[in-house]
């Protein structure tokens, strides 16, 4: 890295001066390296897999045990979607109510086919089993569909969870990043008595502060390419908008989580003091504005408190633009909001920072 | 002759219940090109008067000038021309000796080429390891060379050689002479009186925030009325029932103090007062338990002025 015949020129700006020693200091941290570029993809590869959408599964159906069961089971098989088995019906409830079964179809012995379908509402798939369990033993039943149909299947890129989750790692990676990035560094050199041994020299102390948001920057851009990549090369995820409008997505929310870090790391004197406010401050982004699942799923009444999380408008713009392919322009609500919280933590923090 | 640092008064209280005053009313003048040592024991004020000194604290009360500038007109031109180490800075521990002394040198308008800094404090081979891999006295030589990279007219040094074994410390002390010899203005804190007797034009004893006595190391040993010191214990106990005046009747004898057993007297010259020393204790039939001369040091000005010992001469941290 370091090769004794290379000498910086004189005039050797302390700005840049200051961003090489952070970025020396990250590249010759290998945990550093690990947390900040492997860690957000394993995740977004574990979750990409576990959540992968696949056409629907085969529907596991109980039929409980009778003179009808075995015809029944007999209809069904012969529907490549089913897999079913006869059982008592106790047994069949219970694989119902433990996940093991979708449907359990009882058919009382009749004189007209009729049939009882226990199934769980609250699961989808559970619904759907109900619906085309009734559909193909209707039919069995000689129902004739009054209306000609035909399907056509649609999967493309865009609709599927992993397409929903890369935009919402780009956003956690950059929370993440800039508060433990900004804020674990800065107060490991305040009490180290390195902040205080700069303010001791005339480098300027904005400069300093430019240059951990500045650092903070030229660790993001190649971790955001990294995480985009790799979405595009394993699950073909795609952006429908413009790189450049992610770009200046990218670069304003890592601005904004820096200024945050500097504000959380702006007084504490100790490391277990600023890792308790960053995770305080962190922990209701995590969950609240959207990185695995839609805010739209917490009750009304309070998203008008996640949209004031400044990780919520940049993934709703992060999502718009990826997604759905909008420009800058349709989003100029959430950049003004993350413009207002890089420009106000930031003058919060140089306000309030303690450099002894 | 100007001086490179005037401060009159100077007062630091801290507040606290109860507040504290580590900082009691200090004035100080130090010449340029003078090697100025700031003494006294852990908490004496030390490190707070010289932290006000290079602008990192502000005083309570008191007036400050430091290369004929004050603080709060001309902050960056007098950062320009100081260089400082501060009592502990733990460097980057990734960066290597070189890069830390050329983004420190970044920070001046003018100074010392990096290599030229590294060579001031005998780290060439150390000039591409990390300063993780370095050993506590050559972390401490390149905080000198992190002070002196900016070619600064007046160097700061807070404790430079707290903790380091006797080694390091001599060889701290032998770059430090070499800034003295160049004619660069120093102010360097210390608890070790030898330190201060070495490498120091003229030093101050702070206690208890006040200075207790200011002067040329020499001077304030012939203070004492003598340069020599005669420290003695007996085997016999009755010996240190005679009161003070007994011993100092004695010829060539200027001063007396007890401690732990031990009888120390100020002398001007042992030649003259052993032999009437070792005649008076035959006469009375006591026997010497232990005999030591030497040289009077600024610990026996310390006892002198305080009536306390000072600390401990070699302290190794543990």
């Amino acid at each position: 890295m370091s090769n004794p015949s290379v000498r910086p020129s004189r005039g050797y700006h302390p700005l840049a001066g200051l961003v090489a020693a952070r970025l020396r200091e990250f590249l010759r941290e290998p945990e550093a390296i690990f947390w900040v570029y492997v860690f957000p993809l394993l995740l977004m590869v574990a979750l990409g897999v576990a959540f992968r959408n696949r056409p629907v599964e085969v529907f596991r159906v109980v039929v409980c045990a009778g003179p009808q069961a075995e015809s029944v089971q007999r209809v069904l098989d012969a529907d490549a979607r089913f897999r079913a088995s006869v059982r008592g019906e106790d047994e069949g409830r219970l694989a119902l109510r433990t996940g093991r079964a979708d449907l359990v179809v009882a058919a009382p012995a009749d004189l007209k086919p009729r049939y009882e379908y226990l199934f769980d509402p609250t699961r989808t798939e559970s619904v759907l089993a109900r619906n085309t369990a009734d559909d193909v033993l209707q039919r069995a039943a000689g129902r004739r569909d009054a209306a000609s149909v035909d399907d056509r299947p649609v999967n493309e890129p865009g609709g599927r969870y992993i397409d929903f989750l890369v935009p919402g790692l780009l956003g956690m990676g950059l929370m993440g990043g800039g508060l433990w990035g900004v804020g674990y560094a800065i107060v490991d050199m305040r009490i180290r008595k390195l902040l205080k041994r700069y303010v001791a020299t005339p480098m300027p102390r904005s400069y300093f502060l430019a240059s951990v948001i500045l650092s903070r920057l030229v660790f993001t851009i190649p971790e955001a390419v990294l995480v985009l990549a790799c979405a595009r090369i394993f699950f073909g995820v795609t952006n429908h908008g413009s790189y450049l409008a992610v770009l200046l997505l990218i670069v304003l929310g890592s601005f904004t989580f820096a200024g945050i870090g500097l504000l959380v790391a702006s007084r504490a004197r100790t490391i277990e003091a600023v890792s308790g406010l960053m995770n305080a401050v962190m922990l209701p982004m995590y969950i609240g504005s959207g990185i695995f699942f839609s805010t739209e799923r917490f009750p009304e009444a309070i998203q008008p408190a996640l949209v004031l999380l400044p990780l919520t408008p940049l993934l709703s713009a992060m999502r718009s633009v990826m997604l759905e392919g909008m420009g800058l322009a349709s989003l100029v609500p959430e950049l003004a909001m993350l413009a207002a919280w890089a420009v106000v933590t930031f003058a919060l923090a140089l306000r309030w920072f303690r450099w002894t | 002759m100007s001086l490179a640092i005037r401060c009159a008064g100077l007062t630091k209280t801290y507040d606290g219940k109860p507040p504290v005053e580590a900082v009691r009313g200090i004035d100080l003048e130090v010449a340029e090109g003078e090697c100025f040592g700031v003494l006294g024991p852990n908490g004496a004020g030390k490190t707070t008067t010289i932290e006000i000194l290079e602008g990192l604290l502000e005083p309570t009360a008191g007036e400050v000038e430091v290369l004929s500038l004050r603080w709060r007109d001309r902050p960056d031109a007098i950062r320009q021309r100081i260089g400082i180490s501060l009592q502990e800075t733990r460097f980057s521990e990734k960066l290597t000796v070189r890069e830390t002394l050329t983004l420190f040198r970044s920070f001046y308008r003018r100074g010392l080429e990096p290599d030229e800094a590294i060579a001031r404090v005998s780290l060439e081979e150390k000039a591409d390891a990390w300063i993780k891999k370095l050993s506590g006295g050559q972390k401490q030589r390149l905080a000198v060379a992190a002070a002196l990279v900016g070619d600064p007219d007046l160097l700061f040094l807070d404790e430079p050689t707290t903790g380091l074994d006797p080694h390091s410390r001599r060889q701290l002390w032998e770059i430090l002479s070499e800034c003295r010899r160049q004619g660069r203005t120093t102010v360097l804190t210390t608890h070790y009186m030898d330190e201060a007797e070495r490498l120091c034009d003229r030093v101050a004893i702070i206690d208890h925030g006040r200075i207790i006595a200011e002067g040329p190391p020499r001077e304030l040993i012939a203070r004492l009325g003598g340069r020599h010191v005669v420290e003695f214990s007996l085997q016999s106990p009755e010996a240190a029932d005679l009161p003070a005046h007994a011993w100092q009747a004695l010829p060539g004898v200027t001063g007396c103090r007890f401690e732990n057993g031990t009888i120390r007297l100020s002398v001007a010259e042992p030649h003259v007062v052993l032999p009437a020393l070792l005649a008076w204790l035959a006469e009375r039939g006591w026997k010497l338990a232990s005999l030591v001369t030497r040289h009077a040091s600024l610990d026996d000005v310390f006892v002198a002025l305080t009536g306390r010992q000072f600390e401990p001469k070699e302290e190794t941290e543990p």
